[in-house]
């Protein structure tokens, strides 16, 4: 198509751009808003918001985050179960799914009828709760780990539409040379499926990173809570610096003397503390997610389209 | 072009020749093999997904938490009596109702088309580069948390944050709007949040559709003299109908699912009145005030809606437009 010709093609190109542009600010503003508000002194955003660069520019709300105690536990367990349960959880659904797309298979109605099943009907979240109870489960770190071993049917689907693009000559060859399924499944299947695997790694890791849903409904003790949910504690008692004060003795001396010092309106407020926690929380996600976009084309559209 | 719907529900029968012919893979070596890549996933399914539904007996007894989880079994059967107090003398079932469909029904009504019209326009850049540098820039919401998403947005709404500095700068407003504590703003925000984070990454499903039309349709158009806008509304959207299908409906079969994590983290005692929706009221009477067996008639009775809608949008989308789910 070659356009641009006339005046009408014209204006509807630059309306586009404009529209574009336009949404673009709206998506990033909030975020480099409470970038430069963090990494602004605490006191002097009571005088007004800054909008474009920092007034007073401080890294003291990014210190008191990184440097208190119950943040650096909730970083070190929400980092933990999302490096596991993303690594487990994808083996054991892409195997699935590789058992399940094999044509030879025998008796593959049962698993796809549990598999859908298992979409479409849920005990909901009073019954999980007794389950996690009655399995001990309750309040323990496993509890973030165990239930999300299996990445669900979803992404067995997913799996399944991108097998279905390895030639059969391959396993066909392969069997008959005396492969096993695991052999084939390990030496050719994932090598040849990389972007889905990226893929669906990315979302599971993403996914469980952004999870606060099971600290909420699962634990009560202050040590096993999440990144998540402690931001969102922050936001919620909307003290933040009072609320990091009342977690307990173990507070980082230098955060108090910061905050001592000041009255509680020095450079670091419950505003800033908020949104520095904010920003750093959201910092690994920002750097995975260019990956997911790059692998979800590749990956798992392409797969589907193969069908 | 099926592309839509196989990013759908992609299990598609496909007529390739099997390898029955050849009988490999049909010995017990292979079978146990498969089996055994097989059973964790069955077992996780089995442990985590069909053990609770023993938990929905609780649904239709006297079940005290106290009585433990032997007390499913052996709690007395109350005759319903947990339907019947949901739906007499429940002062906050329609609220919670009118919430939910409220913020899904409206939510959907603005973001899909929202989310067509953004895709429609962004199909229309010819550089490649400004393209990417859109897609890129709005999926970032997406991949981030509803906790940090609503944690700026709540800042941001603030009666001393920057919306309310702005609207008072242009003498739009005379004082600040309480947008999280008044009761009135509350759809919007959750309707207007829920828009911008996902605009983006759900543009996406419609640019895989539209990359699926056939090309030389816009070049025969074009020759016959039709517009950038008849090219658009005689062979785009004919080409991402069954997407927009799918989409409307996930919107129906969905309209009793908030988003829990959305809806808690925006959520406040002050606008409960509008933001109070079937999830956070099964959470709030299930496991803070610890009433068991009602908030398991909820939450059941939400499913079975829920999954009646979704056969039912299904059934009628398969009738008009040839194309569903299943």
């Amino acid at each position: 198509m070659v356009g641009g010709k006339n005046i009408g093609e014209r204006a509807f190109q630059g309306f586009t751009v404009a529209v574009m542009i336009l949404l673009m600010i709206m998506t990033l503003y909030p975020f480099w808003f409470s970038i430069i508000s963090s990494l602004n002194s605490g006191q002097d955003l009571l005088r007004g918001p800054v909008f474009l660069w920092p007034r007073e520019f401080t890294f003291a709300s990014w210190k008191a985050v990184l440097s208190d105690p119950g943040m650096l536990q909730a970083v070190g367990i929400t980092a933990s179960r999302t490096i596991i349960v993303t690594t487990v959880s994808i083996v054991y659904t892409s195997m699935f799914a590789y058992a399940f797309s094999r044509p030879y298979l025998k008796r593959k109605s049962f698993y796809a009828a549990i598999g859908f099943i298992s979409m479409y009907v849920h005990g909901g979240l009073i019954p999980s709760f007794m389950l996690m109870n009655w399995l001990g489960l309750y309040d323990t770190y496993w509890v973030y780990i165990l239930p999300a071993l299996f990445g669900g049917f979803w992404n067995v689907i997913i799996f399944n539409a991108n097998y279905k693009g390895i030639p059969d000559a391959l396993f066909e060859s392969a069997k008959m040379d005396g492969a096993s399924e695991y052999r084939i499944f390990f030496q050719i299947v994932m090598p040849l499926s990389k972007p889905v695997f990226a893929a669906l790694s990315v979302f599971s890791a993403v996914g469980i990173w952004n999870d606060y849903g099971t600290t909420l409904y699962y634990t009560q003790s202050p040590d096993l809570q999440t990144l998540q949910y402690v931001i969102l504690r922050l936001i919620q008692s909307n003290r933040a610096v009072e609320n990091m004060m009342s977690t307990g003795s173990g507070m980082n001396l230098a955060v108090m003397n910061l905050l001592n010092k000041t009255g509680g309106v020095g450079p670091v407020t419950a505003q800033t503390v908020e949104l520095a926690a904010m920003v750093i929380a959201s910092i690994p996600m920002i750097i995975l997610y260019p990956f997911a976009q790059k692998f979800f084309v590749k990956g798992v559209l392409v797969g589907s389209i193969k069908g | 072009m099926a592309i839509p719907k196989e990013i759908a529900f992609a299990e598609k029968k496909t007529a390739r020749p099997k390898l029955k012919s050849f009988k490999l893979g049909y010995d017990i070596r292979t079978q146990l093999e498969l089996k055994s890549m097989l059973i964790p996933a069955v077992l996780f399914i089995f442990l985590f997904d069909f053990t609770p539904l023993f938990g929905l007996l609780m649904a239709f007894k006297d079940f005290e938490p106290v009585m433990g989880v032997k007390g499913i079994f052996t709690a007395d059967w109350n005759n319903f009596a947990h339907f019947k107090r949901i739906f007499v003398n429940n002062f906050q079932l329609w609220p919670m109702v009118r919430n939910t469909l409220g913020i899904n029904l409206l939510g959907a009504a603005v973001s899909i088309p929202c989310t067509l019209l953004f895709a429609l326009l962004l199909n229309e850049i010819r550089s490649t580069r400004f393209k990417s540098l859109v897609q890129t820039v709005t999926y970032l919401p997406h991949f981030l948390s509803w906790v940090i998403f609503g944690g700026l947005f709540i800042t941001l709404l603030n009666t001393d944050g920057i919306v309310n500095f702005l609207l008072m700068k242009l003498h739009l407003i005379d004082k600040p709007l309480q947008f999280l504590a008044d009761p009135k703003y509350f759809w919007g925000v959750a309707i207007g949040t829920g828009l911008l984070k996902d605009i983006g990454w759900g543009a996406i499903l419609y640019l895989a559709a539209m990359a699926g039309v056939d090309q030389s349709l816009y070049e025969a158009a074009a020759i016959d003299g039709a517009g950038r806008f008849k090219r658009m509304l005689h062979i785009t959207i004919p080409g991402i109908l069954p997407t927009l299908m799918v989409m409307i409906i996930f919107a129906v079969s969905g309209m009793l699912n908030n988003n829990f994590t959305q809806i808690y983290v925006l959520q406040n005692s002050l606008n409960l009145p509008t933001s109070q929706v079937i999830d956070t009221y099964v959470y709030q009477t299930g496991l803070l005030n610890f009433q068991f067996s009602s908030a398991t008639a909820i939450g059941l009775m939400k499913s079975v809606f829920a999954l009646l809608l979704l056969f039912g949008a299904n059934t009628l989308s398969k009738k008009i437009t040839k194309t569903g789910l299943f």
